[in-house]
C-alpha cells in the first residue's frame, strides 16, 4: 500500500459519429476534463457487446462509461436504442454481482456537445473517486489465491492463457 | 487393485462439488460401459468402485490414461483431488457443467461463504441451538478428526489446474458421452487422433437454437413471462418469441434441444457456445436486443419480467464467467451483507470459515 491518492481508471466507450466527435470537440476547444477516462471508439454504441464492459471490470476498470448518439440520432437508425436496452439489463446483472450502479453509466452526447460530455466525464470521475477502487481482478484473484495458491507450483494456471493447440497424447 | 500389473490403460472418474448426476450419466451408457471395462482398468471411481485416495497417490505420475473429473472446486478436498488427479493423469477431462463452468453450485458465488454456512447451519428449517459449525480439526477421545474446509468461492476445474478437454452438459447427454468414450478408445488403439488440447468434446459448435425445431420469426418481446404463467404455450413457435426467457441463443448445442422440444425453455446447461467469452453477456444481449420498446421506462418495465437477471443469465456459468463471483463473495470484504444475521453468535466455531484458517489447515 502506498499513499498515492486513488485515481479511478474509467473505460469510456464512444461512438464514432457523436460521442467520440464530442470528445474531439472538447479537445480542440481546450475544454478540460480529468485524464482518468480511457476512451475507446466503436462505430456505434450498438456495437458495444456487454462482454466488453464485464471484461473492463474484470481487468481492473473502476467504472465504465457508455456513450452514443442521442435517441433518434443514430447513424445506424436505432442501434443506440439496442444499446440502451442492453444497458438496462446489463445494469441489473452488474448490480446483482455487487457492483455499485455509479460504476456503469450511460451518457448520450451529440457531436456538438463537447462541453457537456466533458462535464459528464468530470461528474462520473468524481462519483467514482468517491466510491473508491473496485480492483476486481486483484481482489477477486487474491480471494481465490489466498486459499488456493499451489504450495509447490509458481505457475498458477491463468484462465486467460490459451492452451497449446496440440492433441493430447495417450499411451497405453 | 493397484497390486495387479496393469495391462490396460487406467481410467478414473471423480466427483468434486457435484450432485453425482455426471456419474449417473456415465453409468447410463449401459452395455457401452462394457467397452469401457474392456478398454480400461478402472483404477478409481468413487461412485462405482472401491478405490481409495491412497491408491491414486501410490500411482506414478501420468499413470492414468484418462480421468473424467466432474464437479467444481468448492473445498480443500476438491482442490487436493484436482491437483492429485492432474498429476496422475495423461488426459484430464472437465466433465459436465460443474467442472466446466461451475453449474448450479457456482451460484453460491453470489454470497460470502459465511452466508452459505449461516443458511446451512442457522437457516429457518435447521434446529441448531448450540450454534454448531464445522471445524477443520476436532480432538476426539478416539483421535483427531479432520474436515476439509470450504474455500471462499467455487472455481471451475481449469481455474485450478490445466485441463485437456471439456465435456459440457448438466449432465452430458449419454449419447455424447458414448461418442467421447468411443473416440478415446479409438485414439488409444491408434485408430483416431484426439482433437487439440482445450477442445470441447461431446458438444456442437453452434447454439441450441440451431438444433431447435420451433419456428423462428423476427423477435419483438413486449412481455417476459415465466412458462407456467402463460395460459397457452404455442407448441410450434420459438419460446423466446412467446416471451419465455429461453437460453438457447447463447448455449452450445449438442443436447438435441431436448428442453425446447419438450416444451420447456432452455436453461443453458451446455454452457457457452463456441466463441462466447461470457455466457451471461451474450445471453443478456440476446434478450435485451429484442425488447419491443424505445422508451427507457417501458424497457425497464419489460425487463422487470426477468425477476432474477443474474440467475437467469448465469444459472450454469457464474463461476466460469469473466467476473467469476459477486463482490459479496470476496472473502476479505468481511463486512456482513445485509441479509446476514448480525446477531449470529460469534465464537471460535465460526473461525474456520476464514481464509486464514484454510491456509493454516494446509
Amino acid at each position: 500500500m502506498n499513499d498515492t491518492p486513488f485515481e479511478p481508471v474509467i473505460v469510456g466507450f464512444t461512438c464514432n459519429w457523436c460521442s467520440y466527435r464530442a470528445a474531439d470537440l472538447a479537445g480542440t476547444a481546450r475544454v478540460k476534463y480529468p485524464p482518468n477516462i480511457r476512451l475507446i471508439r466503436l462505430m456505434c454504441s450498438g456495437r458495444l457487446d456487454p462482454t466488453f464492459v464485464l471484461k473492463a471490470f474484470a481487468e481492473g476498470a473502476d467504472a465504465v462509461l457508455v456513450s452514443g448518439c442521442w435517441p433518434g440520432e443514430c447513424h445506424y437508425l436505432e442501434q443506440n436504442i439496442k444499446a440502451l436496452r442492453r444497458f438496462e439489463l446489463l445494469k441489473r446483472v452488474v448490480a446483482g454481482l455487487g457492483i455499485e450502479p455509479g460504476r456503469l453509466q450511460l451518457v448520450w452526447a451529440s457531436a456538438a456537445e463537447g462541453q457537456r460530455l466533458a462535464r459528464e466525464i468530470t461528474r462520473v470521475v468524481e462519483e467514482v473517486r468517491a466510491l473508491g477502487p473496485l480492483d476486481w481482478g486483484g481482489r477477486h484473484a487474491a480471494t481465490t489465491a489466498l486459499a488456493a495458491a499451489p504450495p509447490d507450483s509458481a505457475a498458477a494456471p491463468d484462465a486467460n492463457t490459451e492452451p497449446e493447440p496440440e492433441p493430447a497424447e495417450v499411451t497405453a | 487393485m493397484t497390486a495387479t500389473v496393469a495391462t490396460k490403460p487406467l481410467f478414473a472418474m471423480y466427483w468434486a462439488a457435484s450432485c453425482g448426476g455426471c456419474d449417473i450419466a456415465v453409468l447410463n451408457l449401459n452395455e457401452k460401459l462394457l467397452d469401457v471395462a474392456e478398454a480400461f482398468d478402472i483404477v478409481f471411481w468413487p461412485c462405482a468402485t472401491d478405490g481409495k485416495y491412497a491408491d491414486v497417490e501410490a500411482l506414478a505420475d501420468e499413470a492414468i490414461a484418462i480421468t473424467l473429473f466432474s464437479g467444481g472446486i468448492r473445498n480443500e478436498e476438491n482442490e487436493r483431488l484436482a491437483r492429485l488427479l492432474r498429476a496422475k493423469s495423461q488426459v484430464l477431462v472437465a466433465f459436465g457443467s460443474c467442472a466446466c463452468e461451475g453449474c448450479i453450485p457456482g451460484l453460491a458465488n453470489l454470497r460470502h461463504v459465511g452466508d452459505i454456512l449461516d443458511t446451512a447451519f442457522e437457516g429457518p428449517s435447521t434446529e441448531n441451538p448450540e450454534h454448531l459449525r464445522p471445524v477443520a480439526r476436532f480432538d476426539a477421545p478416539e483421535g483427531v478428526l479432520e474436515l476439509p474446509m470450504l474455500l471462499p468461492t467455487l472455481r471451475t476445474l481449469d481455474q485450478v489446474v490445466p485441463v485437456d478437454y471439456f465435456v459440457p452438459g448438466c449432465p452430458p447427454e449419454t449419447a455424447r458421452i458414448a461418442e467421447v468414450v468411443g473416440l478415446v478408445i479409438d485414439a488409444l488403439a491408434g485408430r483416431a487422433a484426439l482433437p487439440p488440447r482445450g477442445s470441447v468434446l461431446g458438444g456442437g459448435h453452434s447454439t441450441v437454437c440451431d438444433e431447435c425445431t420451433r419456428t423462428r420469426n423476427v423477435k419483438r418481446i413486449s412481455r417476459f413471462t415465466r412458462i407456467h404463467e402463460l395460459a397457452v404455450v404455442d407448441p410450434q413457435l420459438c419460446l423466446l418469441e412467446q416471451g419465455i426467457p429461453c437460453n438457447g441463443p447463447a448455449t452450445r448445442d449438442g443436447c438435441g434441444a431436448l428442453c425446447p422440444t419438450a416444451g420447456a425453455q432452455c436453461i443453458g446447461c451446455y454452457g457457452p457456445a463456441d466463441g462466447v467469452i461470457d455466457y451471461g453477456a451474450r445471453l443478456l444481449s440476446a434478450f435485451a436486443s429484442v425488447v419491443d420498446s424505445d422508451d427507457p421506462e417501458r424497457i425497464a418495465e419489460i425487463l422487470d419480467g426477468i425477476p432474477d437477471p443474474v440467475g437467469q443469465v448465469y444459472r450454469f456459468s457464474l463461476a466460469g464467467s469473466l467476473l467469476g463471483a459477486a463482490r459479496q463473495a470476496w472473502s476479505f470484504d468481511s463486512a456482513p451483507s445485509p441479509e446476514r444475521p448480525v446477531d449470529a453468535p460469534p465464537g471460535p466455531d465460526r473461525e474456520p470459515v476464514a481464509v486464514g484458517a484454510s491456509q493454516d489447515a494446509r
